[in-house]
């Protein structure tokens, strides 16, 4: 199995013959007028079911089920400010102990998983220890394990452990990323030059330091990646926490809001909360949208990282 | 005496050899920090996945119920899975899903990019970050969200289907209920997949268009011949992506399940009679047996794609 791996580079160099391939098609007019009204119905495609959420969340219950707007305009009246006020008079406020806990899993699940795919990917990036080839193959293997087949046994296990209904429950298993190891240590090996470390190491820099002074500020835009890529990933989750957590102060808010839902369709008294669920729903995604707003640069390179070549 | 000369003999070269020797050993014994790198990841891989997995497997491998407790059955687990017509049928559906969810997504992440590449106005940059932000969006609040819109109570269709005079399906009904959710996974997808695409495309050196542009290729000459070929690899990596995560659907049907009453079976995919015979039927043993049966299929499933695409990812 030869993994060699190319890292696409942003490309400036190229901006030249690009901008004058466009030049000839800009002469030719049609094809990008059709590219644009094929780019505004993806567009509007895409962000229909977010502009949605986004009116939805002004409404009360009766403006949701027929507001003066229709489902996709602002109702005559703006409920946003009572609706938030309702998310903290439900039960106490649980919804937002749920934003809180959601953030908790991502935040040190996320993060934690990222600092083992960093000392990982280096290690097997940089040094030729024994078992190596043996290990990494098996990693490559265990990224094609379906993590929901894990879910149940894991669940068994860490019942086992006494550690279900607790935090540990969603945030262990949520370290384990080999996938993240896989896309470190292809970056590692193309941004990080082994001469460079042997000059640390002749100037006197142990592995540690070398590691820490040399290959990490290297690796940044990759850990920027791997980062996201795994925060979502536990922010994302749904099938682990909603397995191993019963207690509803320790849910995240995906599992917590679900639990809204099918208590709102059940009917038992629950209309009420349709309001609060497009709310929160609305509260909970804008996190996300921000971090991939701003940190673009990072990602857009980044997530091509891990394809064969 | 010729063994005295050796000794005598090698001061000479010794210096040199000493020179080449001693940075090597060094050099093997640096190799061991690579263990100490990978040791703190090693750790949480064998607890979770591979301590689990080899749990799982133990696990199907007996049987337990209330009346003879737990005894040893070996592979009877896997011979009722393969026979048990819930599981196979949920075989079907995600084999289906997979033939129609993949090739739907792959579409519209391809052409997406292809356009986005031939594009360099602020307009393109705006559509490309629209397009990838379902991805941002958690699967079960984009599965929620589209709950909403497919309900006839709050959703919008109704009055979009009026403008044409036309009258909004149930889009929760059974009989379109699997449309209804290849478009919900279509939709937070697509963007995730177009961006590895889309970045893939700028990888390629543009002086390999400059020939084909100077002998009169049209775009689309361009984008079929050299473009697609050329992004290949991450074109099977991104399909291999979508083939695991359809395999074990379960967040989207399992919230869409309140939403549409009848019309999805709490067997609907295998994940999701794993988890049913586990948490409402407290069947352990068999549970695991599906999941490491559904595991088994998977990673089947996956090497047969690599190995079909051996040539275009460049694994061999």
């Amino acid at each position: 199995m030869a993994l060699v791996t190319d890292i696409p580079k942003q490309r400036d160099g190229g901006r030249g013959a690009r901008s004058a391939a466009s030049r000839t098609r800009a002469r030719n007019g049609g094809p990008r007028i059709g590219s644009h009204i094929f780019l505004l119905i993806l567009v509007i495609y895409f962000v229909t079911p977010i502009w949605w959420l986004t009116v939805a969340s002004t409404k009360d219950t009766a403006g949701l089920f027929g507001g003066s707007g229709g489902p996709l305009w602002f109702d005559s009246e703006f409920h946003f400010f009572d609706n938030i006020r309702g998310l903290f008079d439900r039960q106490n406020g649980i919804y937002w102990r749920w934003l809180g806990n959601s953030f908790l899993y991502a935040i040190s699940g996320g993060v934690g998983a990222t600092v083992l795919a960093v000392l990982a990917g280096y290690g097997f990036a940089k040094y030729r220890f024994r078992g190596r080839g043996v290990f990494f193959g098996v990693l490559l293997g265990a990224v094609m394990v379906p993590l929901t087949a894990l879910v149940i046994p894991t669940f068994v296990l860490l019942s086992e452990a006494g550690l279900v209904n607790t935090v540990w429950a969603v945030i262990l298993p949520s370290l384990l990323s080999p996938f993240g190891v896989y896309l470190m240590r292809v970056f590692a090996q193309e941004t990080i030059s082994d001469d460079l470390l042997d000059a640390a190491r002749i100037d006197g820099a142990g592995e540690i330091r070398t590691f820490f002074q040399i290959a990490l500020p290297l690796l940044r835009p990759g850990i920027v990646t791997v980062l996201l890529l795994s925060v979502v990933g536990t922010w994302n989750n749904f099938f682990l926490p909603l397995a191993v957590l019963s207690d509803p102060l320790l849910l995240p808010v995906t599992v917590g809001l679900n639990g809204w839902t099918a208590l709102s369709n059940a009917g038992s008294g629950g209309e009420a909360l349709w309001n609060l669920i497009t709310t929160g729903a609305f509260i909970s995604i804008i996190p996300l949208i921000i971090a991939f707003l701003t940190l673009q640069k990072y990602w857009q390179g980044g997530l091509s990282l891990g394809s064969l070549k | 005496m010729a063994t005295t000369t050796a000794p005598t003999s090698s001061p000479s070269i010794e210096p040199s050899e000493r020179a080449t020797h001693r940075p090597d050993r060094s050099f093997r014994r640096r190799q061991r920090w690579g263990w100490l790198f990978v040791a703190p990841f090693a750790l949480v891989f064998l607890t979770f996945l591979i301590l689990p997995l080899v749990f799982a497997f133990r696990m199907s491998l007996f049987s337990s119920t209330l009346a003879t407790g737990t005894r040893f059955v070996g592979a009877d687990n896997y011979v009722k899975a393969f026979t048990d017509p819930l599981f196979l049928e949920g075989l079907v559906t995600v084999a289906k899903f997979a033939f129609i969810m993949i090739p739907a997504q792959m579409l519209v992440a391809l052409v997406a990019a292809l356009v986005l590449d031939n594009l360099t106005t602020w307009a393109s940059k705006f559509s490309r970050l629209m397009i990838f932000i379902p991805y941002a969006v958690p699967v079960v609040i984009g599965a929620l969200m589209w709950g909403f819109l497919y309900s006839p109570r709050f959703g919008p269709a109704g009055s979009i289907f009026a403008l044409f005079g036309a009258e909004a399906p149930n889009f929760l009904a059974q009989d379109s209920i699997f449309g209804s959710l290849v478009n919900i996974v279509t939709w937070q997808w697509a963007g995730y997949y177009m961006i590895i695409i889309y970045a893939a495309l700028r990888g390629i050196d543009p002086g390999i268009y400059e020939a084909a542009v100077l002998d009169g290729a049209s775009d689309r000459q361009i984008a079929w011949r050299i473009k697609i070929p050329l992004i290949s690899s991450s074109m099977v990596m991104v399909i291999i992506f979508a083939l695991i995560g359809t395999l074990q659907f379960f967040t989207e049907p399992q919230v869409l399940r309140g939403v549409a009453q009848g019309a999805i079976p709490t067997d609907y995919t295998p994940n999701m009679y794993a988890f049913s015979l586990a948490f409402s039927y407290s069947q352990f043993n068999y549970a695991s047996a599906i999941s490491f049966a559904l595991g088994i299929v998977v990673f089947v499933f996956s090497f047969f794609f690599l190995f079909l695409t051996r040539k275009q990812s460049g694994l061999k």
